[in-house]
């Protein structure tokens, strides 16, 4: 493979087809893993392994579903009672009630949307042009964007509250999502998707008289959806379960997303009162990990996409 | 997304379209310029969000770790080293050092150590192996906080499931509430449990991605299934294992939205604080944002030369 190359998913059985617009990659001696010399007992061992790794990530989540059904009777009870019995919504009618659920689903909804949509149009018009545009001091201009991915947020969090709090932005939506829209791992798989296409194509188009924009529009975009969905997926994902930021910048069912929120709720008992509390975390988990479960394959293409071979 | 996702059929009839047009002929000095200036004009919004915000509070934070700034007030006044110099003599900062330490060096080797493994049995042609990809992925999709606080109920000592299946085989449950040592283990496992599934997916990729030719060829030399793991598979992995190295690092260095649900930093004060959580707690809390920025400054500082001393590492092993 040459330099830069992405590690490539090998397309598996269950996967959708991305209407041939992308180029699958097999390398000419991939195998399939030799599993078919092992002995019975090496099989035997394999699906044991593999229970046991479903039984460690799926018992505690079916644990905390169970009780987020519970009377609060059966939560508080040695030995542990599994099965709620009877099974109650109880939880779930408390927590509505009793912290502002909806209006922290809806300011997560407006941040993330916000904040995804500026970063995937920042993302795309920033890897365009550097990727497919001259200009002098382009590598500097992409060094210093990429180098933004080593800076930890943490880090920067102390001077960017200040900033904020100065323009009068705390508690807002425009203190939460600005500071957080600049992109420099969205940018770095675009451009890497805007390279790997075919310069033919583009030298054509250029000579047809398709100027800078409809080049990206036409020609440049229509070949690079897969890569796209992928990385539009995973900054949903991220920005859905941001928490730092938005948990310094809100006070205040105003603006605070569903993660602090549930904090919130934390913060509201002496004693933590687990069955609303779990109710919570079931209805801030569900919507990605329903998200996850129709689109799991591109997600997980742009985060090995992320990864590359130098 | 919507409006844009129609972009591809507005594009469809392009190849059976309009007529063949011949080009007028390069500009090129004045298109030169028109590029550039559109070149800038696309980059701007983008450099200008990551000065703003990631490159000025960078510096901002180092000018601040030498003032006594209490984050709310105007006035920083200048006090040169001293928060440096009560840094590295306060009794708590060997704790917090620890704690970072503990949960880094843990989380880093045994996600990547069980990811890897995780990615040799999944890439094994077992019935049911794409279901259980997805299961071992799917937790690096929720938000920490909401696993933070799932998890803190999972680990009650009273009521929680850990506490349930310790019972069953006769083991009393250690206190993950109270013992400071045992609410480390507690939020290092939570977020393990969390993020392997990033390392499994990487580590699989990188494998489906190798030569099979050469475990073969090995295999037919005779070399023993330790030989061909150590000697054939791992240096086609090495590329993997170093980008792993830097990013499981950084992510699991930051740490936050874990430790502030489940512990707060506790138990007995700093029990489970590591350097990014002190950070936060000294800024915001204690509202000494000048010695805040001094732990921040610190700590971007041991990660900037971990990651020269992995860079350089990795160039070793090439030339090796």
């Amino acid at each position: 493979m040459s330099t830069s190359t992405v590690v490539g998913t090998r397309d598996d059985e269950q996967i959708p087809s991305t209407g041939g617009q992308r180029r699958r990659r097999r390398t000419s001696h991939q195998v399939e893993a030799s599993a078919h010399h092992r002995g019975p007992l090496w099989t035997a061992a394999g699906y044991v392994g593999m229970v046991l790794v479903v039984l460690v990530i799926a018992v505690p989540l079916f644990w905390i579903l169970l009780t987020s059904f519970k009377e609060r009777g059966d939560i508080y009870v040695r030995p542990a009672q599994w099965w709620p019995d009877p099974v109650t919504g109880q939880n779930y009618s408390e927590l509505t009630t009793r912290i502002p659920f909806f209006d922290y689903v809806r300011n997560s909804v407006i941040i993330t949307s916000a904040t995804s949509v500026a970063k995937i149009v920042l993302g795309v018009i920033s890897a365009y042009a550097l990727s497919l545009l001259r200009f002098p001091g382009r590598s500097v201009v992409f060094l210093v964007v990429i180098a933004a991915l080593m800076v930890p947020n943490q880090i920067t969090v102390i001077s960017n509250y200040a900033l904020v709090a100065q323009l009068g932005w705390r508690n807002t939506f425009q203190g939460i999502i600005i500071p957080l829209a600049g992109v420099a791992f969205g940018t770095f798989l675009m451009r890497n998707q805007f390279l790997s296409l075919p310069g033919e194509i583009i030298e054509a188009a250029r000579l047809d008289g398709a100027g800078p924009m409809k080049l990206l529009w036409r020609v440049v975009m229509p070949m690079s959806w897969p890569t796209l969905v992928a990385f539009a997926l995973i900054t949903v994902v991220n920005e859905w379960n941001e928490y730092l930021w938005p948990f310094l910048m809100s006070d205040d069912e105003t603006t605070a997303p569903l993660p602090v929120g549930l904090t919130f709720l934390q913060n509201n008992d002496g004693v933590t009162n687990w069955g609303p509390v779990m109710a919570g975390t079931v209805l801030a988990m569900l919507p990605i990990l329903v998200l996850f479960l129709f689109l799991q394959r591109q997600m997980i293409k742009g985060l090995t996409a992320g990864a590359v071979k130098s | 997304m919507q409006s844009s996702v129609t972009q591809p059929q507005s594009a469809a009839p392009r190849s059976g379209g309009p007529p063949p047009e011949v080009g007028p002929p390069p500009r090129r000095s004045s298109g030169r310029a028109w590029e550039w200036s559109l070149a800038a004009l696309l980059l701007l919004p983008n450099l200008l969000l990551l000065i703003v915000f990631t490159y000025r509070p960078l510096l901002d934070n180092i000018r601040l770790s030498f003032t006594d700034w209490n984050i709310s007030s105007p006035i920083a006044n200048p006090v040169g080293l001293s928060n440096y110099i009560e840094w590295f003599g306060r009794d708590d900062t060997k704790i917090i050092v620890r704690n970072t330490l503990i949960f880094t060096v843990a989380t880093v080797g045994i996600s990547m150590a069980v990811g890897l493994g995780l990615a040799l049995l999944l890439d094994q042609k077992l019935k049911g192996r794409n279901l259980v990809r997805s299961v071992v992925f799917a937790p690096f999709v929720i938000s920490g906080a909401a696993i933070g606080i799932a998890f803190q109920f999972v680990f009650d000592p009273q009521f929680g499931l850990v506490r349930d299946l310790l019972a069953r085989i006769g083991v009393a449950s250690p206190d993950f509430y109270q013992e400071p040592g045992w609410a480390l283990f507690m939020v290092t496992v939570t977020y393990i449990w969390k993020n392997l599934g990033y390392t499994f997916v990487i580590y699989l990729a990188a494998l489906q991605g190798r030569r099979a030719d050469l475990d073969e060829a090995a295999e037919i030399d005779g070399a023993t299934a330790w030989t061909r793991f150590r000697r054939v598979l791992m240096p086609q992995l090495r590329p993997t294992t170093f980008f792993l190295s830097i990013t499981v690092l950084l992510s699991s260095v930051q740490v936050f939205d874990i430790i502030n649900v489940m512990t707060r930093g506790g138990p007995q004060g700093n029990g489970t604080t590591t350097l990014v959580y002190q950070v936060y707690q000294e800024t915001f809390v204690n509202q000494r944002a000048g010695y805040g920025a001094t732990v921040a400054t610190i700590m971007f500082v041991i990660l900037l030369a971990v990651t020269v001393v992995q860079v350089r590492f990795m160039d070793r092993g090439k030339q090796a």
